[in-house]
């Protein structure tokens, strides 16, 4: 055995991998809950990866097919149902999962110096995410998937000058069809993953590189023990890894719920419409995008039209999400965790979740004028959560930050 | 860090229990009836194929079901093959409906709508109120409309079993303060072969088979996942006491 | 850090007992898309067993039909052709079919259930090609020591009209007889078994 390692080591750095990221990497012993998103966001990026293989075995991208092929595979396919519902049902897991992680960032200050990079990439990783689950949400050729995507995919024809020129490149005819199913499914399949698996190991290398962050928001490398490893770090391997096992069975017990007891879940991870084939002819009552993404749709919604154009709109979405971006430039606080910051940081974080979550709702809701005021109010909550945030950290007040980290 | 799990289960509430019944309540303005839906009950399901045979699928096809896959609700091949295959050849064909769908739309003005996952995306109250919903309506070209799905193309093809129902009416003020007839409920003028309760009984039947060949893997689903979540448990059991036995070093 | 333990022997237990259930559950998680690779219910629908109508087969000709999307010859053996099965064994790979590569039901000189009526999977035993049915004896381009059978046109293995693989053959083995049984005298089901 050791033979063996010797020989991969004098050509591959498998022993040095494995210390650096794992044995001998040192992360602060005092993680919380918040710190599980991470590892499962991974786990699920693999349920995804792996299910996925499976269900392209059986799956058509032929709008002639496609739906049928589907209900093959939930009927005929041994077992095939199992697969497709962990799909489908980890395609929000995935949201959920990142949500919470994007959340952590954002209470711990993890985005801040050093970590500018590491927060960069998992915007990048998100982004790509919202196009994969966009790309996949096509496939099926249901009535919801396919006027989900006539919907999203207009919206670049809102694009001052070359926007029905660009939406009509991107579905590769005038309405979406067959062409547009098609290349989604190149790039559901092929392109979306590759980039994401790249991005993630981007993130990973970046993080490892910086080290991780805490609830304290304190840099454990700045106690360093006469061995040279942080006083305050454990190594990955074993402590981190049992702690994340225990973290993936707990998650996996409500995934699983989930997967075999409620996987429509309401109609919000599978909607009732998306079980009546695609018609090119016949808009269903009322569409709304899938739940991670009704937020965003919120805003776009909320934004009136100006000078007869949908462009604000649209802008006004697109900023939303890209916003995310200047975080680590938008804080101006001398601390990082929400655990020192002062009390207008917590406001405006919490109404920055209240707006959040309260958009999200507005966007799976058919328009009425009371839910589009609410929605004008949170979208403007919204946007001043960033655009102020230089103000309210600059003055807020804050509690000194320990040396070392915290227990609990 | 209390305050921040508290907001945590609470936002995971909000997701999974208070937004999933909110979703689409405010889609449907008709009143459904609860439709007596048990997949595990084999005598109604397979009563409920039989209506469906009869009286479903000479117009309407289930095109991704498998007559073979009958035998999951107790029926053997040969009972397939004898009473229920007509419009096929072999039990492993899917249920293919032989009117053409040009035929069709010429005749109703719309393509009658393939029938496997109908309660999947319309649900099985629905279905199961709108087969009991209609009424004689000589405006109709049909003859017939429906309580929950106005002008519907659809002749009320199990007539024969429930009888002729015609509208009995209430006036009601509109939002001008104008009276406007709405149908009260719907009466029995004529009776068919069953009675009420017996035709609501069979209406319930075939709602049921509806609802189990939209998803045939249904019962298999709880099963597996039953003893997944079992073994899931077990498993964080014994990771619970790993962490504990490996975090003692940790101080 | 191990070394700062305080019971090894605990430590090692919950070790193997975590790996042990999480073999469990490697295990499982792979059944679904091991078990999604098997044939689907179309498959098994398309593979069900067919029906043969062999009363208007003359002595002589072969009928082929598709089962499991593989070619199923069935063929109605003259007295001449019968005859001849038996007078070469010592140039077949498998003269007695002790290969398992017929039902039990047709391990017998001509393999079939009634002598006259052969039925036989046609697919080469060397690399998967369908041989031509070559009822011609001593043809040209096969040589006078041809007594009617089958050949493959890829390789040129050469059976017997018992689907015998004849010696010097690349292919190894004899041609497989399905399951199969007479509904009537004039009717076959190719795919199932005839009962014991």
């Amino acid at each position: 055995m050791e033979k063996v390692i010797n020989w991969l080591d004098a050509r591959f750095p498998l022993t040095a991998s494995y210390k650096a990221h794992l044995s001998e990497y040192f992360a602060p012993k005092n993680f919380n809950f918040w710190y599980y998103f991470g590892s499962l966001a991974l786990m699920v990026l693999v349920i995804q990866i792996v299910t996925g293989i499976f269900l392209t075995m059986n799956y058509k991208p032929d709008a002639q097919l496609a739906f049928g092929s589907v209900e093959y595979i939930m009927r005929d396919v041994p077992l095939g149902w199992l697969i497709r519902y962990t799909h489908s049902t980890g395609a929000s897991a995935f949201f959920i999962v990142v949500y919470l992680h994007m959340f952590r960032g954002l209470i711990y200050g993890s985005f801040r110096q050093p970590r500018e990079l590491i927060w960069i990439f998992g915007m990048l990783i998100y982004l790509v995410l919202m196009g994969e689950a966009f790309f996949g949400y096509l496939l099926p050729w249901g009535q919801m998937s396919y006027w989900g995507a006539q919907v999203i995919v207009n919206l670049f024809s809102a694009v001052p000058f070359v926007g029905d020129a660009l939406s009509t490149l991107i579905r590769g005819d005038f309405v979406v069809s067959d062409a547009t199913l098609n290349r989604f499914f190149a790039l559901h399949v092929i392109a979306m993953p590759l980039v994401l698996v790249g991005l993630v190991a981007a993130h990973l290398v970046a993080l490892h590189e910086v080290g991780s962050n805490n609830p304290d928001g304190v840099e454990i490398k700045k106690h360093k023990g006469e061995n040279g490893h942080p006083l305050d770090g454990i190594p990955f391997h074993p402590y981190y890894t049992v702690k994340d096992i225990l973290g993936v069975t707990v998650f996996l017990i409500v995934f699983t719920s989930i997967l075999f007891f409620a996987p429509e879940m309401g109609g919000y991870f599978l909607e009732a419409n998306n079980f009546v084939p695609a018609d090119s002819l016949k808009t269903p009552q009322h569409i709304a995008p899938v739940w991670y993404f009704t937020p965003y749709y919120a805003i776009l919604r909320a934004v009136p039209p100006l000078f007869g154009s949908q462009f604000p709109g649209v802008a006004a979405m697109g900023v939303s999400v890209m916003i995310f971006f200047a975080l680590p430039w938008l804080d101006k606080s001398p601390v990082k965790s929400i655990r020192y910051r002062g009390p207008k940081f917590k406001i405006a974080l919490a109404l920055f979740v209240i707006a959040f979550l309260g958009l999200g709702f507005l966007g799976t809701q058919p328009p009425s004028p009371t839910y589009t005021l609410i929605s004008r109010i949170l979208s403007v909550v919204y946007f001043l959560f960033f655009l102020l945030m230089p103000w309210y950290t600059k003055h807020d007040s804050y509690k000194t930050e320990p040396e070392r980290v915290t227990d609990k | 860090m209390k305050t921040n799990r508290m907001s945590f289960v609470k936002a995971l509430l909000l997701l999974f229990f208070v937004l999933p019944g909110t979703a689409f309540a405010s889609e449907e303005s008709v009143k459904v009836d609860h439709a007596p839906i048990n997949i595990n009950d084999n005598e109604s399901l397979q009563r409920g194929a039989r209506l469906f045979i009869n009286y479903c699928l000479t117009c309407h096809s289930a095109n991704y079901m498998r007559y073979s896959r009958l035998e999951d609700i107790g029926l053997t091949e040969a009972e397939i093959k004898d009473n229920l295959l007509f419009a096929a050849d072999k039990p492993g064909d899917t249920m293919h409906v032989s009117m053409e769908s040009k035929q069709a739309k010429a005749w109703f003005g719309a393509p009658p709508p393939d029938l496997t996952v109908i309660t999947r995306s319309r649900g099985a109250d629905w279905v199961y109120t709108y087969l009991r919903s209609f009424y004689r309506d000589d405006s109709r070209p049909t003859g017939w409309n429906n309580v929950v799905f106005d002008k519907v193309a659809m002749p009320h093809v199990l007539h024969e079993l429930q009888g002729e129902m015609l509208p009995v009416y209430r006036n009601e003020k509109d939002e001008e303060g104008k009276d406007r007839q709405v149908i009260d409920h719907l009466a029995l003028a004529k009776p068919g072969k069953m009675t009420p309760a017996e035709y609501d009984g069979a209406v319930a039947d075939l709602v049921n088979y509806l609802y189990w060949m939209g998803e045939p893997s249904h019962g298999l689903r709880l099963h597996i996942g039953l003893i997944v979540v079992f073994f899931l448990a077990a498993f964080a059991v014994v990771a619970f006491y790993l962490k504990k036995e490996f975090w003692k070093d940790v101080h | 850090m191990s070394e700062m333990s305080v019971d090894g022997s605990k430590r090692r237990f919950l070790v193997a007992m975590s790996a042990a259930v999480g073999g469990v559950a490697a295990v499982g998680a792979a059944t679904p898309f091991v078990m999604s690779m098997m044939p689907s219910a179309r498959a098994l629908a398309a593979g069900a067993p067919v029906e043969v109508d062999i009363s208007k087969l003359e002595p002589g000709q072969i009928v082929t039909l598709e089962w499991r999307g593989k070619p199923v010859w069935v063929v109605h053996r003259t007295p001449e052709m019968l005859a001849m099965l038996t007078k070469h064994d010592d140039k077949l790979t498998d003269p007695n079919s002790d290969e398992d590569q017929q039902p039990a039901y047709c391990k017998n000189p001509t393999r079939a259930i009634r002598p006259e009526i052969f039925v036989g999977v046609g697919v080469c035993t060397h690399l998967g090609c369908s041989p031509n049915y070559r009822p011609d004896i001593a043809p040209a381009d096969l040589g006078a020591d041809w007594y009617g059978g089958f050949f493959c046109p890829c390789h040129g293995s050469r059976y017997d009209l018992a689907s015998r693989v004849l010696k010097g053959s690349p292919a190894p083995k004899n041609m497989p007889v399905p399951p199969y049984k007479y509904l009537s005298d004039s009717k076959i089901l190719v795919g199932e078994d005839q009962k014991a």
